[in-house]
């Protein structure tokens, strides 16, 4: 502090002036149109442009927030669209009436573990039993269908990704509504195989491959890819469609596990049937 | 020193109004501003201290602004030239240096001399001060054609005042 002190007496000069100038400045500045006019662009570009650059930055870091309240509110309109109330009128239903049974509960989840590169590739996700996630519901991202729960813990989920041999999905084409299964060649993370989809059905390149909603894990109509090529192998009766999946695998970080709550219903209904 | 200060605060009080009611009416094709006012600060004595030269043109620059609108203009252009004033001094001191109880005139220490160290402070002074008029360099040619015509100006109403005024008295 003493040394502080005695660089500034001893600069005591140079201070003054520097002193005296900011004043003078400060005064041209707050005193005159023009001058203050220059000023305030100039310096409004100067620290536009850097707060530009800040607010770029500062932005990244606030991507994560943005997305889990993205990814929440995503989750709150899924659950108001009139696919999730339970249609059992077979008259006209009136769009987001609540009184309605909500056939479907969607909970907002974070991808904490990701694998594609493998052959079973699984996901693990940040919410568990504690949180309502039973093993068999359906895991949805923006863009499409992810895969399903196949196992929980307390607090953490583990789910079986498209790009799982092991899981099959029942979808159908949108245009046509012919139905079939879809399921991963393990070829490529883009790419997956739509089969039993008969030859008499007109498929088209484009076409897009919806969830069929048989299956009381995921909702009809939810986006799973598109159809890139179509193939026909000799000697059978259906086609072997190739789809392109519309969810990326490889960077997916927030997700909506689908709880459908008439699934243990129809399920138990369907294995009295067979018995 | 203290017999000095009425002779200087009169001296401030006529540059500034000769500034503001004269000189200040001259103004050939808007390239000629005389601005005799930094006179004053040229003619204070070699021991004035440096803060008191800081402050007194702080005062003087303001005082000129006030009666100009040019809110700070002439300070900031003032103050620059006291922060100079010991350095150049410095840089021309004669052989043997300056006598004590001598000031910085042409009657002390010659014309060239005085030429010299006015010419270079009033120069630094105009320049500065049409720079921050314009407070911009687009226009540097137009500053800098301002400057040189205006210093010269400058100069020759400058050598005129010391010619009425301090010539006499010194040489008593």
């Amino acid at each position: 502090m003493r040394n502080f002190l005695r660089f500034i007496i001893q600069h005591h000069f140079t201070f003054l002036f520097i002193i005296l100038e900011l004043i003078a400045f400060i005064l041209v500045v707050s005193y005159n149109q023009d001058q203050r006019n220059i000023y305030l662009s100039s310096s409004s570009k100067l620290a536009g442009g850097l707060f530009q650059s800040f607010s770029n930055v500062e932005q990244y870091f606030s991507l994560k927030e943005v997305n889990r309240e993205l990814s929440n509110d995503n989750a709150f309109l899924r659950s108001q669209i009139p696919t999730t109330f339970k249609n059992s009128k077979d008259y006209f239903l009136l769009t987001g009436d609540s009184a309605n049974p909500h056939q479907y509960k969607y909970r907002s989840c974070k991808v904490i573990s990701n694998t594609v590169g493998k052959h079973f590739n699984y996901i693990t996700l940040n919410k568990g039993a504690l949180d309502g996630i039973k093993p068999d519901m359906g895991v949805l991202s923006g863009r499409g269908v992810v895969g399903i729960v196949i196992n929980c813990s307390d607090n953490f989920c583990t789910v079986l990704s498209i790009l799982n041999p092991r899981l099959k999905i029942s979808a159908k084409l949108k245009e046509s509504d012919f139905f079939g299964s879809v399921s991963w060649d393990t070829e490529s993370t883009l790419y997956a195989i739509l089969d039993e989809i008969p030859e008499h059905a007109n498929v088209n390149i484009g076409d897009q491959v919806i969830t069929s909603g048989f299956s009381a894990t995921f909702p009809e109509g939810i986006l799973i890819g598109t159809v890139e090529e179509v193939a026909h192998p000799e000697g059978d009766s259906f086609y072997k469609i190739k789809v392109k999946l519309s969810v990326d695998f490889s960077r997916l970080s927030y997700v909506e596990v689908v709880e459908n709550i008439y699934q243990e219903q129809q399920k138990q209904i369907e294995e009295d049937t067979k018995q | 020193m203290i017999s000095v200060i009425p002779r200087y605060l009169f001296n401030f009080v006529f540059f500034v109004l000769l500034q503001v009611l004269i000189l200040n009416k001259i103004e050939f094709s808007g390239y000629l501003n005389p601005y005799l006012y930094v006179l004053f600060m040229l003619t204070l004595p070699f021991e004035t201290p440096g803060w008191l030269l800081l402050l007194l043109a702080a005062v003087l620059g303001l005082s000129v602004d006030m009666f100009l609108n040019t809110m700070g203009m002439h300070m900031a252009a003032s103050i620059l030239l006291a922060f100079i004033r010991p350095f150049v001094l410095a840089r021309i001191a004669p052989r043997d240096n300056y006598e004590t109880g001598t000031l910085p005139l042409p009657s002390y220490y010659g014309f060239p001399w005085f030429l010299k160290y006015a010419a270079i402070l009033v120069f630094i002074h105009h320049f500065f001060y049409f720079f921050i008029e314009s407070f911009s360099i687009i226009n540097f040619m137009g500053i800098l054609l301002k400057t040189i015509g205006s210093t010269v100006f400058t100069m020759v109403v400058m050598m005129v005042t010391l010619l009425f005024t301090y010539q006499k008295k010194r040489r008593i």
